[in-house]
């Protein structure tokens, strides 16, 4: 793929990149919005969102090695979090400026929650706790309408303010000096901030004390604590910083959607973010964007072309598309995973470990 | 790192069982300052039992240990390491999938600070931190010869390098106690001899070495002192001439035979 060690020794080279990559991103809603339409942008506004999830979900799994089978409900915390203190549900409507960073702490808190309890076990067993406990929050969700009315139940709540800073709204085109932004364009690029934001934050933890500490327990955590890490603080740690990234893009789907609903965090949400770590690189940043990128956009390929395509070689449709995309998605991940056990983009340390275990 | 003779860790009548097993009956013993310590007995004397009681990683059943003046709280292998106590395993336990330099890197954890808001942010204080971890590092690269190696990872280093890794990530931590559970174990015999003169290196570099360890040539020809566990029991504790001799010991070894 990229050379990186070539970039680094050439500086120029690096910068050049870097600008390529800036300028692909930032027209990136202009070419897709003029090829394929509003449809394609707002996936696109979506795999930004994922791939927010997917970072997050990496420090937990793949820096520090704890298998979570239920982060999707800290996307949920986050996201009803928003709805509560944006809509007309409680009369509330914060600012998205105070309520994103809320939305990060109270998802946090409740990383530490999750992590709390499950300190001492590991693998699958955490895994089966883990997603108890994203099963939790969304039977809470759903549930938690009476005796006294918090999530409005099943029915989700509707109606939630856009994300908006002052009196600019993003869900109506902006005005800036004549020329007028639509609304999914203004969503992708505050996406894309946050995102970024978010692998500066994880670039830089993963090359700290820290993140050393996390990968030391991944590799062995009774050499870690003979090392002097306190591995209860630092597991905590990694809990935290993986739920207040998916606090944040829970926060972010709420406003863009206007409307949230229990069953946007069903176990199946979790499998997926949790498939694009794996599949994407677990442990590499890079492959983790690609993987959360790739798999929002492939079903979405597959939906509407498996239609068209089978118009096309029969005649008629002979399979339900819907039916027929989750396959092909099935079949696709088999293939990668065969193909690629390490993940599309490999971390180098994976890479070099699946070498050693095959030779 | 001053007072070399005065008593740096004195365990007292520590015991442990698991169910009924007990590993450990009432074993005390006292280790100087500056000095080689060897810990040995057959096998399932319970000398590993003793290990991780002092690195926290067990919680005694009964007694006490104090260690530098002061009593040592049980049970936080972490406590341990940040009290100064470094250790090896008996079976290798590195970081397989980093590299030799980050083994060493995370050894450094304990004496440093930086936190998340630190990293994320990489001020002055965090770049000098980091500066000085890599700095140690390659230092402990070169005292324990594996510089060469620093960017391999330590999965595929040989048997001898892992084992010097391990005993240069326990010295990243600056301990008072460096703790080697049978380093010398799987390794021929020039590969002991290296180890030999690495341990005596460590020890006249101040560091105080506890040494549990099957080889009794190198335990007698490096050790100040000896103890010797049977069945969770000290039998014998004194300078190597002397244990070698004792009839208890040899009975220990030998079986009932010679008495």
């Amino acid at each position: 793929m990229i050379d990186f060690a070539a970039l680094k020794r050439d500086r120029r080279a690096a910068l050049a990149a870097t600008a390529g990559l800036g300028v692909l991103l930032a027209l990136a809603p202009f070419l897709i919005g003029a090829a394929a339409g509003a449809t394609w942008l707002r996936i696109l506004d979506f795999a930004l969102l994922y791939i927010m999830l997917a970072l997050g979900l990496n420090i937990v799994v793949g820096f520090a090695g704890l298998l979570d089978m239920g982060y999707i409900a800290f996307y949920g915390v986050g996201a009803y979090l928003y709805a509560l203190l944006a809509s007309p549900h409680f009369g509330l409507h914060w600012p998205v400026w105070a309520i994103l960073p809320t939305g990060a702490l109270v998802a946090g808190l409740f990383g530490v929650l999750l992590g709390a309890p499950t300190l001492r076990l590991r693998g699958d067993y955490l895994a089966i706790v883990t997603l108890g406990f994203g099963e939790i929050i969304r039977i809470f969700l759903n549930n938690l309408n009476a005796p006294i009315n918090i999530t409005n139940g099943p029915q989700g709540i509707s109606g939630i303010d856009p994300i908006h800073f002052g009196s600019v709204s993003l869900a109506k085109p902006i005005d800036i000096f004549g020329f007028s932004l639509p609304s999914l364009h203004a969503y992708y690029y505050l996406f894309l901030l946050l995102a970024l934001g978010i692998v500066f934050v994880t670039i830089r933890l993963e090359n700290s004390r820290i993140g050393r500490a996390w990968v030391a327990i991944r590799e062995d955590e009774i050499a870690a604590k003979a090392c002097g890490i306190n591995t209860r603080n630092i597991k905590l740690l990694a809990f935290a910083m993986g739920a207040s990234f998916g606090g944040v893009a829970g926060g972010l789907f709420a406003g863009f959607q206007a409307f949230v609903s229990p069953e946007s965090f069903s176990l199946m949400e979790s499998v997926m973010v949790l498939c694009m770590v794996v599949l994407g690189g677990m442990g590499n940043i890079f492959g983790v964007i690609l993987g959360g990128a790739l798999l929002t956009i492939l079903p979405e390929v597959f939906r509407h072309s498996a239609g068209p395509v089978q118009q096309a070689i029969f005649g008629k449709v002979l399979l339900d598309p819907e039916a027929l995309r989750m396959l092909l998605f099935g079949l696709a991940l088999i293939v990668v995973m065969l193909y690629r056990p390490a993940g599309l983009w490999p971390s180098t340390r994976r890479r070099q470990e699946f070498k050693g275990s095959a030779a | 790192m001053s007072g070399v003779g005065e008593i740096l860790l004195e365990a007292k009548n520590i015991g442990k069982h698991f169910g009924g097993v007990r590993a450990l009956r009432d074993v005390s013993l006292t280790i100087r300052r500056g000095e080689i310590y060897g810990l040995i007995g057959p096998n399932g004397a319970g000398k590993t039992t003793f290990f991780n009681c002092l690195t926290g990683l067990y919680t005694p059943n009964g007694g006490e240990l104090m260690f530098d003046g002061k009593k040592l709280q049980a049970s936080a292998p972490h406590k341990a390491a940040q009290r100064g106590i470094a250790r090896t395993f008996q079976n290798i336990r590195l970081f397989g999938n980093m590299t030799a330099m980050e083994n060493i890197m995370v050894g450094r954890h304990v004496r440093t600070r930086t936190g998340v808001i630190g990293a994320v942010l990489r001020d002055a204080r965090t770049r000098a931190e980091e500066a000085a971890i890599r700095r140690r590092a390659e230092e402990l690269l070169h005292y324990v010869d594996i510089a060469d190696r620093a960017d391999d990872l330590a999965r595929n280093l040989s048997y001898g390098d892992q084992r010097r890794l391990e005993i240069a990530r326990a010295l990243a931590t600056d301990p008072q106690l460096l703790a080697l559970d049978e380093p010398a174990a799987g390794m021929n015999g020039t590969e002991t001899e290296e180890l030999r003169v690495l341990i005596e290196g460590i020890r006249n570099d101040g560091v105080t070495v506890l040494l549990i360890e099957h080889d009794v040539k190198l335990v007698m020809g490096l050790c100040d002192r000896v103890a010797v566990l049977d069945y969770g029991a000290k039998i014998c504790e004194d300078v190597p001439a002397v244990v070698q001799h004792d009839p208890r010991v040899i009975e220990a070894y030998l079986g009932g035979a010679v008495a």
